[in-house]
């Protein structure tokens, strides 16, 4: 594996938005580089620009300036090789977890056996077998995170956009789940491109973590973390980045 | 001053520890016999109550009635209405029609009223609340005809159309239909943005995510619609058969009053009411059926 080849681009990347009948800029001039196979954490404060970066890179919106290129490619839209695990309420309530799971390679009109075949082997992944029946009501956040992450690995992308995956999860379970998530990708190892606000999070999970300005987003900094994993909390390295990075982190409203 | 009470605390400890000798835990089977149990008393005393509110009602008109407090000219005794019932389904007098006759009559014009409604209404909210350019499109139309009150359409329904199943038909559709447009329409309108870009990343069709995710997602909110429809539905039956009709609940009960037998139209909203209550029942069975994710 060549981990230092470019995955994606993003070149020169800006996003506008009419707001009240003024023009807000929601990211400037944004360029960074995403590398094969690495975890690479979008940290920012607030609410500004992170969620816009992934979702055009996810091509749910279009830039109004800047290409990102795929394998050296512009991709436009939607592309299946890149997945996506949103934040919250993302599940379909009336379908089962089963049935969330296989809804990529269904639409993709995959027949029922291979496609329950590669949904169960995720729903064992994420730790939920035994669950294959339930409905999203009746689990818990973790587990419907869970569940969300089982769903974008069946759809076998080559790049995983995780936004804010458990910003809705309480303390513990998001302990938890960043060990999962940790697991799972040392396990089916993808690009993984994962945003936070939390510097801890993206400290314990990232192998590279681009830093973003308040916004208007733009890149303020990249850190390489070259820490062993599993990575401990309160190791003094651990806390001098943190210190760093938190130093260097602009103050949201 | 102090004494007293303490002293009845202490007494109190001791009586608390005595009885607390006396408790037994349950064993499991026990535990699960006494909850349901308990449960099923509730339910049966809730039960019981609903019943007993229904007969006291009909006991106190009853009564109101045979002691000459009600005049029985204008107010039929439940009895009489009871008999009255039994008697309907072989007798014709006075208004020409067996009940069945007018039961059967009736639903055939609100069935197909209804299910008309729902077979083109429901559709065409869904398409009208997901498709931006087709909403253009309907939407001026479906604004003016919708604020049209159903009665409004029975004169020039029996001039197109005369008194048959049909016209009466048509009526039943018009009142079923706004709400199930409106709801479907408002239904899917409220899909969640999160689920629609799932569907987008697994590389769905706008088409393919309206049948996927849109659909189901107004569900809820067209079910309420179609009950509202229902309702619509069974209220302008009578209306339209008081007015244009030679058969059916709403002509008996006209007829009851033609012929001054209060018996007759108390019958008649009786069973009206009834067969109400029986659909909303098999509406809610379809409900549960359809919408069983929800707990």
């Amino acid at each position: 594996m060549d981990s230092e080849k470019v995955k994606l681009k993003l070149e020169h990347i800006s996003q506008s938005y009419i707001v009240n009948n003024q023009v807000f800029d929601a990211a400037v001039d944004v360029s960074m580089e995403v590398r094969d196979s690495e975890f690479l954490v979008l940290l920012g404060p607030g609410r500004c620009g992170k969620t816009i970066l992934l979702n055009m890179i996810a091509g749910l919106e279009k830039p109004v300036d800047g290409r990102i290129l795929l394998d050296g490619e512009e991709i436009k839209g939607s592309d299946e090789r890149i997945g996506m695990v949103f934040q919250k309420r993302a599940l379909m309530p009336w379908k089962t977890v089963m049935q969330n799971v296989e809804f990529g390679p269904k639409i993709k009109g995959m027949a029922k056996e291979p496609r329950r075949e590669i949904a169960q082997k995720y729903i064992n992944l994420v730790g939920l077998q035994g669950f294959e029946k339930s409905y999203p009501d009746e689990l818990s956040g973790g587990m419907k995170q869970r569940v969300s992450i089982a769903r974008a690995y069946a759809n076998d992308p080559e790049i995983l956009l995780m936004d804010e995956p458990f910003g809705a999860l309480d303390a513990q379970t998001r302990y938890a789940m960043e060990e999962e998530v940790q697991r799972i990708w040392e396990t089916e190892k993808r690009t993984v491109i994962f945003v936070t606000n939390n510097i801890e999070e993206a400290l314990y999970l990232a192998d590279r973590i681009v830093l973003l300005s308040n916004c208007p987003a733009h890149v303020k900094a990249v850190y390489d973390v070259k820490l062993p994993r599993p990575r401990n909390t309160i190791d003094p390295e651990f806390l001098r980045l943190r210190r760093e990075i938190s130093d260097n982190t602009d103050l949201a409203l | 001053m102090r004494i007293g009470p303490s002293f009845s605390l202490h007494k109190e400890v001791i009586s608390m520890n005595d009885s607390e000798k006396a408790v037994r835990q349950l064993t499991n089977e026990e535990r699960i016999a006494k909850v349901q149990s308990e449960k099923r008393k509730t339910t049966f005393q809730l039960a019981m109550l609903s019943l007993i509110g229904v007969l006291a009602f009909l006991l106190i008109w009853q009564l109101a009635v045979a002691s000459g407090f009600l005049p029985s000219r204008y107010v039929p005794m439940p009895s009489k209405v009871v008999e009255l019932f039994f008697l309907k389904w072989t007798d014709p007098n006075p208004d020409g029609a067996v009940l069945g006759a007018h039961i059967v009559s009736s639903l055939q014009v609100a069935l197909s009223g209804f299910f008309l409604a729902i077979a083109i209404g429901v559709p065409l909210g869904l398409t009208m609340g997901w498709f931006k350019g087709f909403d253009s499109f309907m939407r001026p139309i479906f604004e003016i005809l919708r604020p049209i009150p159903p009665v409004s359409w029975i004169p020039i329904t029996i001039i197109w159309l005369g008194l048959g199943l049909k016209a009466k038909a048509f009526i039943v559709f018009f009142s079923a239909f706004v709400p199930c447009v409106i709801n479907a329409y408002t239904g899917i309108r409220q899909t969640s943005q999160t689920l629609i870009n799932v569907a987008k990343i697994c590389g769905a069709s706008n088409f393919t995510t309206f049948r996927t995710i849109g659909i189901p997602s107004a569900m809820t909110m067209t079910f309420a619609g179609i009950r509202v429809a229902l309702g619509n539905a069974w209220a302008t039956l009578v209306a339209a058969e008081m007015l244009a009709a030679n058969l059916g609940l709403g002509y008996m009960i006209q007829q009851g009053r033609q012929f001054a037998r209060p018996d007759i139209i108390i019958l008649g909203i009786v069973v009206i009411g009834t067969l109400g209550v029986i659909f909303t029942w098999l509406l809610g069975l379809v409900e549960g059926k359809v919408l069983g994710w929800k707990k």
